[in-house]
């Protein structure tokens, strides 16, 4: 093959994935190691890439303990109760603690953020989200990590990190191709930090044909969060965690400014109220503890969102849908109603494509909501990733192996979607992540841990050899068919992603089953899953852009086979409205108050599950 | 689509190609004009249609649920930093124009380059601080939070 070897060597910290994390991490890196090579690969172009590609309209996750309004401790208990008891507290604290100077850069750098002229405070739509103009939020935090790396590697697609050959399970850096040259790219690194990002569209989405990339989350965000690490062999937690979205129809507007801000609310098609009518009958479910909605009412204490999507999904199977967002007063006022268009502007247009294309205005009809279908990510509301350690001064001994935001890989470092059991960090949190992970990782340098180690040239050609694959599969059978896509020998990526997102839908509670799965059902599922597997290896890219969707489709495949598993492995239905275990419906948690954990082997594809503490620093 | 490029507009200057988030936008060979190769694939971000120095990439909503016949177009100007956006409604009963600022300060001046900052100490190598910490999170006086100092303590099991 013609495509050439590009090898990066001497590297310090690289940098996998440049969306808010990885900037954060780049940026931090520089301050810690100031004569540490710094390297970061995008498989984009770090100036729009990652989740916040598009902007945002709000910072989701701020203290604003300057202004008295929250300390960390209340977020920990915020996030701990959204997600039914299931955090990684100490990770949640170190980042909550570190958020508000992250913020506060962010202004100074120049992102316009609003303010409460009564106050002077930052405008605030909710307790922990502040209002910005965050059209360009990424291309300033992009400017960030370009002054503090050594280079940037803009369109580098990573498949694999690589591997110590002089001590097992330590990182040695990381291999993948230029999607527009096609040249191969060898990273060899000291550390990594992991900065990918989450998955979309592992699952079946609502959206079809021409508009299937109508997804809450960016249709490029294709799981290497979890690809590479779970690739690697680190231990993952809590990767059942899935999330469900209550969101504008079709459109995928956000909803937060609305309920929060612009006092929005909802109805049944009967124009009634129809939340409250689900809350005696899911109490018995999931306890008191979790859903108490007097003591919700009298301490602000929030209702769980996948609880308050159970309402939903259940009053629309009970025949009262569509639900209706309330939007006709608020838009009365010409403020609220330009707020609300901003909104959508800011940070997901194509909401407001559709609304001037089916001549909504919200102002003379109520829009319609629906839930959307599932993903798996660690930044937002919630927490799959990997098993890092915690910060040395709050975590127990279980959470703790020396360098904050490290995995059970020696070196290697996990920020946003990549950390685990760290929800509602948002934006601000993954940047704030990446500098904690960039810290701890010039620490494990400059204590000599990451002296002596080996890459041969064997795993550099092993590794081309299987990056390079699929587009051998096509050239070898191209031929022995006529034209079309129709091949024995072969699957192009999009069949094999309609595949994966079929059996992810029906077999691990996607839409079209109402999110309900059980035992039986997983069962299959993984079996399918390792007959796709199977056929992954016969997967055939037409050219380089084919190679990528083929790469991101295997990072999705590993994603969702540990989706499976923890799903599995978790006998209980610990979110309902995010999934259900239909043959185990309710909480348990005298089982199953712990945090899940699996491993890998990298060698085998086996899996091992393990149930870790759920410890928490903070009085209710 | 959802987007598409104008024929007559695109000079195959590259700029969409270079920017698009998900390696969509691709240059022709044969007219030397960039489209879009995988629709769907397309997330509507607008990030080529605001990179296009001609107003040559145009959005038409995805055919699975829009209609044909509406309109949401931006100019995105750095200069003046600001994003100006025009809505028009399909029945065109409604014709938005709505202006909001992209940033405050000219680009990347204000962002510090941490290899001119003074070295860290040895103390602050080994605290919990962050760089420009703890001096950002209040920007006043106090330090960083820890357990102790919020009286927490670590507890294992059920708590709610």
């Amino acid at each position: 093959m013609a495509y050439k070897t590009i090898i990066e060597d001497g590297i310090d910290i690289l940098v996998a994935g440049a969306g808010l994390g990885g900037t954060g991490a780049a940026f931090e890196s520089r301050y810690w190691g100031k004569d540490k090579k710094i390297v970061v690969a995008e498989k984009a172009n770090i100036d729009r890439s990652g989740a916040v590609a598009q902007g945002l309209y709000a910072i989701n996750c701020y203290m604003g303990t300057r202004f008295g309004e929250n300390n960390p401790e209340d977020h920990v208990r915020y996030a701990r109760i959204d997600l039914m008891g299931m955090v990684r507290e100490d990770l949640l604290f170190d980042m909550a603690r570190h958020v508000d100077s992250t913020v506060h850069q962010f202004e100074e750098w120049g992102l316009p953020l609003m303010r409460n002229p009564k106050t002077g405070a930052y405008q605030r739509e909710g307790r922990w989200q502040i209002m910005i103009h965050g059209e360009s939020y990424k291309p300033i935090v992009a400017e960030a990590a370009k002054k503090s790396a050594d280079k940037v590697f803009n369109r580098v697609c990573l498949t694999h990190l690589l591997m110590d050959e002089s001590k097992p399970n330590r990182v040695a850096g990381a291999v993948g191709f230029n999607v527009r040259t096609g040249n191969y790219h060898v990273f060899k690194s000291k550390a990594v930090i992991v900065a990918a990002g989450g998955a979309s569209n592992i699952y079946k989405p609502r959206s079809v044909g021409e508009g299937a990339g109508r997804v809450w989350y960016a249709p490029w965000s294709s799981g290497s969060a979890y690809g590479l690490l779970i690739g690697a062999g680190a231990k993952m937690t809590q990767m059942e965690n899935r999330i469900v979205l209550a969101r504008f129809k079709d459109g995928y507007g956000p909803v937060g400014a609305y309920f929060l801000h612009l006092k929005t609310y909802t109805q049944n098609c009967n124009g009634e109220e129809y939340e409250s009518n689900w809350w005696p009958q899911l109490q018995e479910m999931v306890g008191k503890e979790y859903l108490d909605p007097e003591a919700s009412s009298l301490t602000h204490r929030p209702i769980p969102t996948c609880l308050r999507n159970h309402a939903l999904i259940n009053e629309v199977n009970a025949g009262r849908g569509p639900i209706h967002m309330i939007t006709m007063e608020a838009f009365q006022d010409p403020h609220l109603e330009e707020i609300g268009w901003h909104n959508f502007l800011g940070m997901t247009v194509g909401q407001a494509v559709l609304w001037a294309a089916t001549d909504v205005d919200p102002k003379n009809e109520n829009p319609e909501l629906t839930t959307s279908e599932p993903y798996v990510m660690g930044s937002h509301a919630t927490g799959c990733g990997a098993w890092c350690s915690g910060p040395e001064d709050i975590s127990p001994p279980e959470y703790f192996w020396g360098y904050n935001r490290m995995t059970t890989v020696e070196g290697l470092f996990g920020a946003g979607d990549a950390a685990g059991g760290t929800p509602h960090a948002f934006s601000s949190g993954s940047f704030t992540e990446g500098r904690l992970a960039a810290k701890a990782a010039c620490k494990y340098i400059d204590d000599g841990k990451a002296e002596g180690i080996r890459i041969s040239d064997e795993q550099i050609e092993q590794r081309r050899a299987e990056i390079y694959k699929p587009m051998e599969h096509y050239r070898v059978y191209r031929n022995e068919i006529t034209a079309g896509s129709v091949n024995p020998n072969y699957i192009n990526p999009r069949q094999g992603l309609d595949r994966l997102q079929k059996l992810m839908d029906e077999y691990c509670g996607g839409v079209t089953v109402s999110y309900m799965t059980n035992d039986k059902l997983l069962h299959i599922g993984l079996k399918k899953m390792k007959v796709l597997e199977e056929d992954l290896e016969k997967i055939a890219a037409e050219n380089i852009h084919e190679l990528l969707r083929a790469w991101e489709l295997k990072h999705r495949h590993l994603t969702s086979e540990a989706v499976m598993q923890h799903t599995l492995f978790r006998k209980e239905t610990r979110w309902p409205g995010y999934y259900y275990r239909g043959d185990a419906m309710k909480v348990d948690d005298q089982n199953w108050h712990v945090l899940t954990v699996s491993r890998r082997d990298p060698e085998t594809g086996e899996y091992t599950m393990e149930k870790a503490p759920c410890y928490h620093l903070v009085e209710a | 689509m959802p987007t598409f490029v104008y024929m007559t507009r695109c000079d195959g200057c590259g700029q969409c190609v270079d920017i698009c988030p998900s390696d969509i936008m691709h240059m022709d060979s044969v007219v030397r004009r960039a489209y879009n190769i995988e629709p769907n694939m397309c997330w509507e971000c607008y990030s080529c249609v605001k990179a296009c120095p001609h107003n040559a990439i145009d959005v038409r909503g995805y055919a699975d649920f829009a209609p044909l016949g509406h309109s949401v177009r931006v100019q995105r100007d750095e200069e003046k930093g600001v994003i100006a956006w025009r809505i028009i409604f399909r029945n065109g009963e409604k014709d938005m124009t709505l202006l909001a600022p992209i940033t405050t300060k000219p680009w990347g001046k204000y962002i510090p380059k941490l290899a001119d900052e003074t070295e860290p100490s040895q103390e602050m190598r080994d605290s919990q601080h962050l760089f420009n910490e703890p001096k950002y999170i209040r920007l006043d006086d106090g330090g960083l939070h820890t357990l102790e100092s919020n009286g927490l303590k670590l507890k294992a099991g059920v708590y709610y």
